[in-house]
């Protein structure tokens, strides 16, 4: 407004303003910054405070707690860059491990229940976004919704009880591997890393992956220029229950039963690794780089506060401090840049 | 240039649009007409329905009555996108950019280019060639105070962005580039830039359609000016046969068009 009342200089109005906003704007360009320097804060504190903290096995550990987690916000991720959310991943992801293990426990190769019960959660995942984008229904209100569907059907299909998942395939990712005989590494680990990776990768070098930030962006502008919103947002929450599914997956390497009541609160904790990991609620902003840094901050501050005595009560008030504050930070960068 | 045709064929034309939003009736019964290469200016007060009916033309909202013909044929945009492939350009009076994504990424939203071959069919972008591209776009239409093109739009001032807007319509206009208020936000200087580009585009033999409030703008630029009021036109006027003062009150309805100053 200012600048083109400002009959001379514009150039001039622009570059000065530019140079007091240089940090702010390094922030703003590079979301992934102030999440990734608390991240080395809090683990240089624990190595300090604690004697334990600071070695491979613990960073290890640290990890492999990440990974189921990390995943859903993986998919989480995509669906925030939409403006959207989705409350429904964990559901689904633990719908997909009952599935897994009572399809192989009934006599299906593992393989076949594997894949049978990736495509479900991405059916179920691609519903909510046909929801979302065909009849225009709140993501939060779709989702909260199929939170209970799934809740409900994974309840009546597992008879309420905790199934014991076949060796083989399904609890092959919890194969661990060691790196100069001494770094341990899961399949599981090596998994996560890959679709973090490859979901990166998309996102960043295509038109999809463009596309998947403009409409969270801006819609009409998207719209106006050309993108298929529906078909954007149906095919987010497709790669989205992909992963979940690939979520699911991993949950039984890391623990060999299929239990209906796990992960309960994994919908949130995944939104809260995506928010702390700097993308925005709003859309269009963020990404999977900030979702790793997000999901290793929450893991480490667990780990070490644990690690210090300190009561997990604490624990989760500290989080919650840090999704505040994330979203203050994000709100904030916003508006001083609208 | 190659107009030896002696009968001029309008090359856009739209025949009783209508358009309603509840009890509002954005564009009522309107006609358009846009003859091969030359400069339109449609002009009318707040809410004559201007915008609305550029955006019945370029497919952003569907009309619910009225035809459209571009070359004298038929056709039905049904998204911004097939009036795009059809070489209609648009710069709409809200930009259409993405705030949060990076100057190149807005003048190639849609119409990303891909690299060559294997990479290309996987859908990868080719990001050099597209900042090639638009640094070439840019110099060329003189926008020299964008320094750097991979800054996110919303670090622009308001006249960079409608900028960018009028660079990505100019680049990929292969038939039409229509502008709705292109220099609104714009300083004397970025006007004259916009004016010339108009001009440059129209030398290119391209037809350009210019909304604007700004007389001095519509005069000094163009061959034809359209003048819209409540929904529909009212008359399109030659500007060497009337003054800004005459246009302003056909605008307002204060006065009749005058059968001589009527340039269909
Ligand atoms: N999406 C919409 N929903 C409801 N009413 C609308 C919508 N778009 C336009 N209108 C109404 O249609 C009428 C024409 O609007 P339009 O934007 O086409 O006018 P305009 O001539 O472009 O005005 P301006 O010079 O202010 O840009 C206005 O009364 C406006 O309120
Ligand atoms: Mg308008």
């Amino acid at each position: 407004m200012s600048m083109s009342t400002t009959k001379s200089g514009t150039t001039a109005t622009v570059d000065t303003g530019r140079r007091s906003d240089s940090v702010r704007a390094l922030f703003a360009r590079n979301p992934v910054l102030g999440p990734t320097a608390a991240l080395l804060v809090a683990i240089v504190f624990f190595s300090f405070a604690t004697s334990t903290f600071a070695n491979v096995d613990n960073f290890s550990f640290i990890v492999q707690q990440s990974i189921v987690v990390g995943t859903l916000a993986l998919g989480q991720t995509l669906v925030i860059l939409t403006s959207g959310i989705d409350l429904a991943n964990a559901s689904i992801a633990v719908f997909g491990t009952l599935l897994m293990t009572r399809l192989a426990t009934g006599h299906l190769p593992g393989p076949v229940a594997m894949i049978v019960a990736i495509v479900a959660c991405a059916a179920v995942a691609t519903l909510s976004g046909l929801l979302v984008s065909r009849i225009k229904l709140p993501p939060f209100i779709v989702t909260l919704g199929m939170l209970a569907v799934m809740t409900a059907v994974t309840n009546l299909y597992s008879k309420g009880t905790t199934w014991p998942v076949p060796d083989g395939l399904l609890t092959w990712l919890g194969t661990s591997l060691y790196l100069f005989g001494r770094v341990q590494f899961t399949m599981g680990m090596v998994l996560a890393a890959v679709l973090f990776a490859v979901t990166w990768f998309v996102l960043a070098k295509t038109g999809w992956g463009r596309h998947v930030y403009a409409v969270g962006n801006e819609p009409e502008a998207a719209r106006l220029t050309g993108i298929h919103i529906d078909r954007t947002l149906v095919s987010v929450y497709l790669v989205a229950g992909v992963i979940y599914g690939f979520a699911a997956w991993m949950a039984l390497g890391r623990t060999p039963t299929a239990d209906p009541n796990a992960y309960q609160t994994g919908n949130l904790d995944s939104i809260t690794a995506v928010v702390i990991g700097g993308t925005s609620l709003f859309g269009g902003r963020g990404g999977v780089l900030g979702t790793i840094v997000g999901a290793l901050i929450v893991a480490v501050l667990r780990s070490g506060l644990t690690q210090m005595g300190i009561d997990s009560n604490y624990q989760n008030l500290a989080t919650g401090v840090l999704v505040i504050g994330a979203v203050a930070f994000d709100q904030a960068t916003r508006r001083r840049s609208a | 240039m190659s107009a030896t045709t002696v009968e001029r064929a309008a090359m856009l034309t739209g025949r009783g649009l209508v358009k309603r939003y509840g009890h509002v009736t954005a564009i009522n019964g309107a006609d358009f007409d846009l003859y091969p290469g030359e400069v339109l200016a449609i002009v009318g007060d707040n809410g004559a329905g201007k915008s609305s009916l550029i955006k019945a033309l370029t497919g952003a909202l569907q009309p619910d009555a009225g035809t459209i013909e571009l070359d004298g044929r038929p056709v039905h945009f049904h998204s911004p996108l097939d009036a795009r492939r059809s070489g209609i350009e648009t710069v709409y009076q809200t930009l259409a950019v993405a705030p949060a994504l990076d100057i190149t990424t807005n003048l190639f939203l849609g119409r990303e280019i891909r690299r060559d071959g294997l990479l290309g069919k996987l859908r990868i972008l080719d990001r050099k060639a597209m900042r090639t591209e638009a640094r070439n776009q840019l110099d060329a239409l003189g926008i020299a105070t964008i320094q750097d093109i991979t800054q996110p739009v919303e670090s622009l001032s308001g006249g960079q962005r409608q900028a960018v807007a009028v660079a990505r319509a100019a680049m990929f206009g292969s038939k039409v580039v229509i502008m709705d208020e292109p220099t609104a936000a714009l300083g004397v200087r970025e006007t004259a830039h916009v004016l010339e580009l108009i001009k440059r585009i129209s030398n290119r033999g391209l037809p350009v359609v210019l909304i604007s409030h700004d007389m001095p703008a519509v005069f000094e630029v163009s061959d034809r000016i359209h003048v819209h009021r409540l929904g529909r036109r009212t008359g399109v006027v030659d500007p060497k046969k009337v003054s800004m003062s005459d246009v302003v009150s056909f605008i307002t309805g204060a006065e009749e068009i005058p059968d001589e100053a009527i340039a269909w």
